[in-house]
């Protein structure tokens, strides 16, 4: 809403600058997105009259013009063909300003002192017009400001209207509540005009069919000369941000701006049957309204039709082309309506059609000020188009509304705004912005009609509160004594993991939650079992991401571009996975996924080395130490995306919660990633349920430890960490600890054969182990490892 | 070296040789060799003191004091001497520390994720806890619930993702956090200090400062009692934690469905100090987002009396924050994880 201060000024004639104005304007909730001063780059062009008009004796296609700018007489060259004698026009002399900064100076043309120069519109930043010097009526005084002249003095406040506050989308609405903050009477002058002829009805009749849609509607029948609007006319609008069409559709306009009302003029001769049915649309029809595209419409559609019931305007929103006024019109008729906001609110999304008169309707206008702005219409009409407005307009509004009886509690105020307001103040600040009161210390507010969003006791509070002003209000902090604040342990461990990653030298990425089916599909999964956006802004990525990995992989390939191949970086976010039998929502899990490409930066004290699946496995170790996991361990095996032979499950309690290793060949190259790829990617909440380890104190005993190598030659097959297990199980009480330290493969071996060795530590609390003991473990973990994996003791 | 029993012990210790001694010594292995000849177990000193048992008991104190101070100032010069030769090498080359450290690279938590915390800090020393929920949210938490009736047009102001479950438009992409809102009230009684940070998706066209994922964080406060008052102070003491005590923060009468009176509250700017700058559109205050009091409707929709309780809520981009700190911009710059910007924080 862009609101001319020369405008709101006719309503409450404020004395003070638009900065004050502004912040008020703001504090009252109408906020000030942005002050516009048209002519503010208009410096120093003074008005003045061509007094003679000769040729330039240099060039064919210049002028010399003398002017009189009121004190003064000088002579400019100008090279518009316009110029005649007597011309009163724009004149920028020496040391004048226009728009984009440009400083004028005296200097020579062809051999010609030029003492400034004339203007045309587009010069003064007024319009595309440059084909002549801008006319200025000839009665303008000498010398004054091009500004006074042209009304560019004038300063628009562009507001940004809350959808709660239709009142304030006009010129009056915005007045009224600066009246109340400025403590001034407003002054809206009550529409008078005179009739003649007959009856309205004589002329045209009106049916409404779908009352609950459109519980008002009102016509009057005026006899128009079309023409122009006069200028005062169509600068306001401009400054408003409304485009100049005609004395007719300027004053419907005008009269929307200023109070609120949208309007709609017939051509009445075009209306077939001479008369109006507003009904609901039938299914499939269609309408072809003003700007030319063809609409189809649905039983949820209100339409205006001529008296044959033929469509003519989306009630509320657009017109139709056939009947629009033109340059021939002769008879109007006059729509002013209320229609019920929700139905106006739905076709217009529907349709995505928008107007100025579809966001009053669908906010609510005032039904019982739909007449006073016909009225005005009728007034304006009669002034800029000559017209003649027949008696006793139509006006079908078979259930007037009522004004809100609201209840207030002057306790209720102060209780919910933290004030000791008396009730008194509180109907004070009531009362100015049209809101009457009965009673004491419980009261009750009459609601004005243009404030439908005051219907309970809080609206009304809020109100109070805008009066008294939200930054008067005593700043306090609740006193509670029964809440303590914190994390819960799931929170402080996820931010764990977080640390832990960064520890480790990750860096933590966001990517964005929606993707490319193919994206899906190039890491494995099933595009067709994901749950998608229907209107995805970018329609070729719907789906919402049923693994982190394709993001982080596009992150990836983003920084190869950059030149960075060397990347460790890991996300944590939800996934969405279809929905669960019964439920609606998808199921919609917590995720860590970490990916590494190129190679570990060791330079230059070491040589690098290519990035492994052993790193994915240091990360999930870390994890698995920092939080203290009690049963996490590693199957081989394949999952999507993921190389068979270099990756494995996670499994936490015994069960698989996710993945780790090198990703499948061709999975990076999908994503134009051009190294190596390993990755993890687990569900958060599935290892963090894992079972802890137990962090009761054991002694620690002083008895010396006995250490033992054994070296098993094993199949492939045979892993490691089962063997790990294996010897743990062995090893019982005694095997304090046990780690695997060597790999190597050899011919000797035999073909899909390799040699693991296991370092072990046995100790036993209360003595020193015997060499027969510890000899008796040995064979004990040898025989086990022998007997579970068919491996022997290499010698 | 032989000694006669009878002899004082003492007159052997020559305190000025093994001074010149020890301050001739020339390397580390030299001194070694002198405080063994001196201090060791088979030296000077513990011949001595085993000597001092041959001799009468009243010339034991003297004498064993004597033994003492040599000892003392002895092993002051092999100190001494030590320190004057420096530190003792190590076997094998010298290493060209200058040249930095293994390569290993410190990792870095997102900008976003950092703002979260600070955040989430601050709330939680004033008393509150921090609660989530789903992304994918149906239609009625993220509007019904929050008196966002269909077909109003507050719903025009959150242009909305839909997903491909349940009836049309029944389920979406949360345009904001609120609906956190209500799956804590309905899941615990008042009093609620809660503050509920996540992610959060519009249907809009990017620009920079617009995304159409972003996130945001959110408070909700439901108690007896609670004020207006009470909301503009709690904006105004979480402002200054997170800036710093001479921001200040200003509320203006706006209008969300979910709360009443509604506001929407800024920050006096932190660049020009409120006095003016391009950053803030020369107006000294930089719009930072919503809150006011839960609207009576809300409450209703959970099942709490709004006669009994009142509550508060507030909202706002994280995004905005390292923004204005920072000055990051586009906001696009926060998922493109472009690697230069993830190792700037």
């Amino acid at each position: 809403m862009r609101a001319p201060l020369s405008w709101i000024l006719e309503f409450v004639p404020i004395d003070a600058e638009p900065r004050v104005i502004a912040e008020a304007l703001d504090r009252l909730g109408l906020e000030v997105e942005a002050i516009d001063v048209p002519g503010r780059e208009i410096v120093g062009v003074r008005v003045a009259r061509a007094l003679a008009v000769r040729k330039h004796p240099n060039a064919d296609q210049l002028h010399l013009v003398d002017v009189d700018y009121g004190d003064g007489t000088t002579t400019v060259v100008c090279g518009a063909p316009n110029v005649v004698a007597g011309m009163v026009v724009p004149f920028a002399p020496a040391g004048a300003t226009l728009p984009g900064g440009f400083t004028l100076s005296r200097r020579k043309i062809r051999g010609e002192v030029s003492d400034g120069m004339l203007c045309s519109a587009k010069e003064l930043g007024l319009g595309e017009d440059h084909a002549g010097i801008l006319t200025l009526p000839v009665d303008v005084e000498l010398g004054i400001d091009v500004r006074d002249a042209l009304g560019l003095r004038d300063v628009v406040f562009d507001l940004s209207i809350t959808p709660n506050r239709p009142d304030a989308m006009s010129i009056v609405g915005v007045a009224r509540d600066l009246a109340a903050h400025f403590g001034m009477s407003l002054e809206i002058p009550e529409p008078e005009i005179t009739t003649s002829g007959a009856a309205t009805g004589e002329f045209a009749t009106v049916l409404v069919d779908a009352p609950e849609r459109c519980p008002r509607f009102t016509a009057r029948r005026i006899e128009v000369t079309m023409g122009a609007s006069p200028d005062w006319m169509q600068r306001r609008l401009v400054l408003a941000g409304m485009r100049p069409i005609s004395n007719v559709v300027d004053v419907t306009n005008y009269v929307m701006l200023e109070r609120g009302q949208p309007l709609h003029a017939f051509d009445l001769s075009r209306l077939r049957g001479r008369g109006i049915v507003v009904r609901l649309a039938a299914s499939g029809e269609t309408l072809t309204t003003l700007d030319g595209v063809e609409r189809r419409l649905t039983p949820e559609d209100l339409l205006i039709c001529d008296g044959e019931r033929r469509g003519q305007a989306i009630a509320g929103i657009m017109g139709g082309a056939e009947a629009e006024v033109h340059d021939g019109t002769t008879e109007v008729f006059l729509e002013a309506a209320y229609f019920a906001p929700i139905g106006i609110s739905k076709t217009s999304k529907r349709l995505g059609l928008r107007s100025e008169a579809s966001a009053r309707f669908e906010r609510g206008v005032d039904p019982n000020g739909v007449l006073t702005g016909s009225t005005r219409a009728a007034q304006l009409l009669a002034e800029v188009a000559s017209a003649t407005v027949a008696p006793d307009p139509i006006d079908e509004y078979p259930a007037p509304v009522e004004r809100a009886r609201i209840s207030v509690r002057t306790a209720r105020v102060n209780a919910v705004l933290g004030l000791d307001l008396d009730a008194d103040r509180v109907k004070d600040a009531l009362h100015p912005l049209g809101i009457e009161t009965e009673g004491g210390q419980d009261l009750v507010a009459i609601a004005p009609t243009f404030r439908p969003d005051l219907e309970r006791e809080i609206d009304v509070i809020e109100e109070v509160a805008r009066r008294v002003g939200f930054d008067e209000i005593p700043r306090t902090l609740p006193h509670t004594t029964e809440q303590g604040g914190g994390l819960t342990l799931r929170q402080r461990e996820r931010r764990l993991v977080t640390d832990v990653m960064v520890g480790m030298g990750a860096s933590e990425a966001m990517t964005i939650p929606l993707i490319a089916p193919v994206d899906v599909a190039a890491v494995g999964l099933d595009p067709d079992a994901t749950v998608r956006a229907t209107n995805a802004l970018r329609a070729e990525e719907p789906v919402l991401r049923p693994a982190i990995l394709p993001g982080l992989l596009h992150a990836v390939a983003h920084n190869a571009g950059l030149g960075f191949t060397d990347l460790v970086l890991f996300e944590q976010g939800h996934v969405f996975l279809p929905p669960r039998p019964g439920d609606l929502l998808p199921d919609e899990r917590d995720r860590l996924a970490v990916v590494l490409t190129g190679t570990v930066q060791r330079t230059p004290v070491e040589a690098d080395r290519p990035v492994d699946g052993y790193d994915a496995v240091e990360h999930l170790e870390a994890l698995v130490a920092a939080l203290e996991l009690a049963d996490v361990r590693l199957e081989r095996g394949a999952a999507p995306g993921f190389s068979a032979s270099r990756s494995a499950a996670i499994l936490v309690d015994g069960v698989s919660v996710g993945h780790l290793g090198e990703l499948a060949s061709g999975v990076a190259e999908a994503f134009g990633v051009p190294t190596v790829v390993v990755a993890l990617e687990l569900d958060l909440d599935r290892l963090l349920d894992g079972a802890r380890r137990d962090r009761a104190f054991r002694p620690l005993p002083r008895f010396p430890a006995s250490t033992i190598d054994l070296a098993f030659v094993a199949s492939e097959e045979a892993a490691a960490g089962d063997m790990l297990r294996t010897l743990r199980a062995a090893g019982g009480e005694l095997l304090e600890d046990v780690r695997p330290f060597d790999e190597f493969r050899a011919e000797a071996l035999g073909p899909g054969r390799r040699s693991v060795a296991f370092a072990l530590r046995f100790r036993a609390p209360d003595r020193t182990l015997t060499d027969a003991e510890v000899a008796e473990l040995r064979q004990a973990c040898v025989d086990a490892v022998a007997t579970a994996h068919g491996a022997v003791l290499r010698s | 070296m032989t000694t006669d029993p009878a002899t004082d012990p003492a007159a052997e210790l020559d305190l000025d040789a093994a001074r010149a001694a020890i301050a001739a010594a020339t390397t580390a292995d030299e001194l070694d060799e002198l405080r063994r000849r001196f201090l060791g177990k088979k030296g000077l000193v513990a011949r001595a003191k085993e000597s001092i048992k041959t001799l009468a008991p009243d010339q034991r104190p003297a004498v064993g004091r004597a033994v003492s101070t040599y000892s003392a100032a002895v092993e002051e010069a092999l100190g001494a001497r030590a320190a004057g030769l420096g530190p003792a090498e190590v076997e094998g080359p010298s290493l060209d520390l200058t040249l930095g450290g293994h390569g290993r690279r410190r990792g870095h938590s997102h900008l976003v994720t950092q703002c979260r915390r600070d955040l989430e800090d601050v709330f939680v020393a004033l008393g509150y806890r921090v609660a989530e929920g789903p992304e994918v949210e149906s239609d009625w938490y993220n509007f019904e619930a929050l008196n966002f009736p269909r077909g109003h047009p507050a719903r025009a102001m959150q242009d909305t993702l839909y997903v491909d479950l349940g009836e049309p438009e029944q389920v979406l992409l949360r345009t904001h956090t609120s609906p956190v809102q209500i799956r804590v009230m309905e899941s615990q009684p008042p009093p609620i200090y809660c503050v509920m940070p996540g992610r959060t998706y519009r249907n809009e066209t990017p620009s920079p400062r617009n995304s159409p994922v972003f996130h945001q964080i959110e408070g909700l406060a439901v108690d007896r009692g609670l004020t207006f008052g009470d909301l503009a102070g709690t904006i105004e003491a979480f402002t200054s934690a997170y800036f710093g005590q001479r921001v200040r923060s200003r509320l203006l009468p706006s209008f969300f469905p979910f709360t009443e009176p509604s506001a929407e509250f800024a920050l006096s700017c932190v660049f020009c100090d409120g006095s003016g700058c391009r950053v803030c559109s020369h107006t000294g205050w930089i719009e930072l987002g919503g809150c006011g009091m839960v609207d009576p409707n809300v409450f209703r929709s959970v099942g709490i009396d709004p006669e009994e309780y009142s509550g508060f809520a507030f909202g706002f981009g994280l995004e905005r924050m390292p923004m204005l700190r920072y000055g990051v911009e586009p906001i696009k710059t926060f998922f493109d994880n472009d690697l230069r910007f993830l190792i700037r924080y």
